[in-house]
């Protein structure tokens, strides 16, 4: 454990601060890549959608409010669908760590702490705790601000191959120390017995796929499928290396910090959208998780429009930049924000990963059927958000005394907040954080339903009264 | 019990709802964001009114066990209640989302009509409802164990997986005629379904009063006693509740009203199935008490053949 607590700083400063920027990135990106591509696309979208789907799909929830422009009223039927294609995949992700957590008992093991948190939680006194707590909380913030920062310094500067170099690392270490943990603890509780030669086998396998699916180009459910694994296995080490109070704290205070830092002019997050944005540039791949990859790979012959309409925005990134498409950049900058999208349209391209990480992950194909239907745009959403909606659940899971309850209901409050965050990302069209309001109703949740729900219930059940 | 309960008892009372999800709700996005959001009202409901017995509880004597009785049946009345004004503020969102969605449609029609919505609203209210009610005993269920051990009712799993299911089919068909109720302004559908509601989750309570009705019969039956028996060793880390009523002697509402009519009915039948010995064995010490609806279905065959 402690090899791996003197990894984690490493990988995590890299996750973290990837995963953070990302957070805010995807949303931000996205939505100031969805900003500028929604403008456009997203009319075409729904116009597309409208009619390749029949009905207009649009969010359940306050549609009244919208105005009669064409543009919101094409913008807001971009909903119900993609709200679907978020809530799967967050979905997929919490099962995996709920199901780790109440299976594989490492995962709810104390063995220590990260260097992260230095501050143990184990005082005499409330007190003391609560003191700990926060200033674990500070540290892992202030690490966590520290690497944005930098990483929009070294965006800034220009230095994409350290951030590339940074991510593929990143990757690495996920893909294969992790998920080589992983197994392990897998095998040790259902007692398989393995030999070192098959597991090296299945690792190896395991992580060159997923670092070219993610990095590179692969059918889009693989790569939403390693993403999603990552995602988990990135939430399991903060459950893990988090202790209680720690873990709560630096979620509201995440949360909070995701709302600043991509809604107010100076936040870090804006400044390295709007700087990705000028540059016409898409940001870090591998790192927010896309939806419409699908239409480049796997139903090219079935939809063509999207196809092509894909293959334009990458084919126009292509051509000033002879880069390949990353067809994760684009299917994950679709997400929240609409306006992105079409803004890419019109301005050749997401812009978001360096040219460098660009080139390299992704390679589209050549042909470019130029199109300019209206696709069903994908969403994106940052990893950064399915680790903290998995952390929340997960930790749920694990300490709560409601048990399954508090977990079902934690669960149902982040899906709620994830979808009045899509309502209001089609309201107002900019770049929005996914964290705030779902990290805040399922906190909200959380504590409502172990401390207050929980008795009730208890003594409903004792009874057996149903309501 | 292990796999074999858990899998039947689950199937017993989520079966129906997740066929009706897969079968009418999980192809339509719109559908299926009414139903999270359902459930998220119901929750809501469940919070508020789990609060406010919370504060009742703890500004309440603990140790009078007729208050906190009291408590918990203005609890379940409470939240009944808050369930249903829920409802309709759900119902009050739809109304609003209908409108934003026949504004933004092409032709001028919602892609999805009030009463499927009240049919999503329903099933999402009763998913969640079950849920909260079933899912700690199913993962008690999957562990070792033997139901009704102590002399409880061993149909425990199984009465809470047909309730659970009843309830789950109540909250669908309240949400449709709560909803056409609203749709009309016929205020005595609305009135219906909350008495309605009130009438289930009160019955319990009527239930629970059944055992004093037949003095006779429970004289030599030993009767466990509160608290529940020290949980096995595999239980004690993590004490869940759940296994304490497992092993409470209270049996469902159903058993408890049938047992009362039969009772009635029957005049002084509970006594005569107490003396006839045979009959003892093969329900122990169940056949006394009339909640456990295994011996009233027995009753007639107690007299029929009583040796």
């Amino acid at each position: 454990m402690t090899e791996l607590s003197a990894h984690l700083p490493q990988f995590q400063h890299g996750q973290l601060t990837e995963n953070f920027p990302d957070t805010h990135l995807s949303n931000t990106n996205d939505n100031s890549e969805r900003r500028r591509h929604d403008n456009s696309e997203r009319r075409r979208n729904d116009n597309a959608e409208s009619e390749t789907n029949g009905q207009p799909q649009s969010n359940v929830q306050q549609v009244v409010e919208q105005d009669e422009e064409e543009d919101e009223e094409l913008t807001l039927k971009y909903g119900a669908k993609h709200v679907i294609m978020l809530f799967v995949p967050v979905t997929l992700c919490m099962v995996v760590v709920v199901a780790t957590i109440k299976s594989v008992s490492f995962y709810t093991r104390k063995d220590g702490q990260l260097i992260y948190t230095p501050f143990t939680e184990d005082t005499e006194t409330v007190g003391q705790r609560a003191l700990n707590s926060i200033l674990n909380a500070a540290i892992m913030i202030s690490v966590i601000i520290v690497m944005t920062i930098l990483l929009v310094v070294l965006y800034k500067y220009r230095c994409y191959k350290v951030i590339h170099g940074w991510l593929i690392i990143s990757s690495l270490l996920l893909l294969f120390f992790f998920s080589f943990i992983y197994l392990g603890e897998v095998f040790k509780t259902y007692n398989v017995a393995m030999d070192y030669i098959t597991v090296a086998l299945m690792i190896w396998n395991f992580g060159v796929v997923g670092m070219i699916c993610i990095h590179w180009k692969g059918p889009l459910r693989l790569q939403q499928a390693y993403l999603i694994m990552i995602s988990a296995l990135m939430a399991l080490v903060f459950i893990k290396y988090l202790p209680e109070w720690t873990a709560w704290l630096i979620l509201a205070v995440i949360s909070v910090y995701d709302l600043i830092a991509v809604l107010c002019p100076k936040g870090p997050l804006r400044m390295l959208v709007e700087t990705a944005q000028e540059r016409n540039e898409t940001l870090f791949p591998a790192l927010i998780y896309s939806s419409t990859m699908i239409w480049l790979v796997n139903m090219a012959e079935e939809d063509p429009e999207a196809q092509r309409k894909s293959k334009n925005s990458t084919s126009d990134k292509q051509a000033p930049a002879s880069r390949t498409q990353n067809e994760d950049a684009e299917a994950d900058d679709g997400g929240f924000s609409q306006e992105w999208q079409q803004q890419r349209d019109n301005r050749i391209g997401p812009i978001e990963s360096t040219p460098e990480s660009r080139a390299a992950v992704q390679a589209l194909p050549s042909n470019s059927q130029t199109s300019e239907d209206p696709e069903e745009r994908g969403v994106k959403l940052g990893l950064g958000d399915f680790i903290f909606y998995s952390v929340l659940v997960g930790k749920a899971s694990a300490t709560a005394s409601g048990d399954w309850n508090t977990t079902l209901a934690c669960f149902v409050a982040i899906l709620i907040g994830l979808c009045l965050t899509l309502l209001l990302l089609a309201i107002f069209k900019k770049a929005l954080p996914a964290l705030p309001i779902s990290i805040t109703f399922g906190l909200v949740f959380y504590f409502a339903t172990d401390n207050l729900v929980q008795p009730f219930m208890d003594q409903l059940a004792f009874h057996q009264f149903y309501i | 019990m292990t796999l074999a309960v858990f899998f039947g008892c689950t199937f017993i009372a989520f079966g129906p709802a997740f066929g009706l999800f897969i079968f009418t709700i999980a192809r339509d996005p719109l559908r299926i964001i009414i139903l999270i959001a359902g459930a998220f009202f119901w929750l809501v409901s469940l919070l508020l009114s789990s609060l406010i017995w919370f504060i009742a509880v703890k500004a309440s004597d603990p140790q009078d066990e007729r208050l906190q009785k009291g408590l918990l049946i203005f609890g379940v009345m409470f939240s009944v209640l808050l369930q249903e004004a829920f409802r309709f503020l759900y119902y009050k969102l739809l109304r609003k989302a209908i409108e934003g969605l026949v504004a933004l449609s092409e032709d001028g029609c919602s892609p999805i009509s009030i009463q499927q919505m009240a049919y999503v609203a329903g099933v999402g209210f009763g998913l969640m409802s079950g849920a909260f009610s079933m899912i700690n005993l199913l993962a008690d269920a999957l562990g070792p164990g033997t139901v009704g051990i102590h002399g409880d009712s061993q149909l425990y799993f199984l009465t809470s997986a047909f309730m659970t299911m009843v309830l789950i089919f109540l909250h669908t068909f309240w949400g449709i005629l709560f909803f056409h109720g609203c749709e009309h302004r016929r205020w005595w559908e609305i009135t219906a379904v909350v008495i309605m509601h009130l009438t289930v989750s009160g019955l319990v309570y009527g239930a629970e009063q059944a055992p004093s009705q037949d003095p006779e019969a429970l004289q030599d039956v030993p009767i466990p006693s509160h608290p529940s028996p020290p949980l096995p060793s595999w239980r004690q880390d993590r004490a869940s509740p759940s296994l304490q009523y497992l092993f409470s002697w209270t049996g469902g509402p159903w058993p408890a009203l049938v047992g009362q009519a039969l009772g009635s009915i029957c005049g002084s039948q509970p006594t005569s199935v107490a003396e006839t010995g045979s009959l003892q064995r093969p329900f122990g010490s169940l056949h006394k008490t009339p909640q456990f609806w295994g011996t009233q279905l027995c009753w007639p065959c107690c007299e029929l053949s009583p040796s």
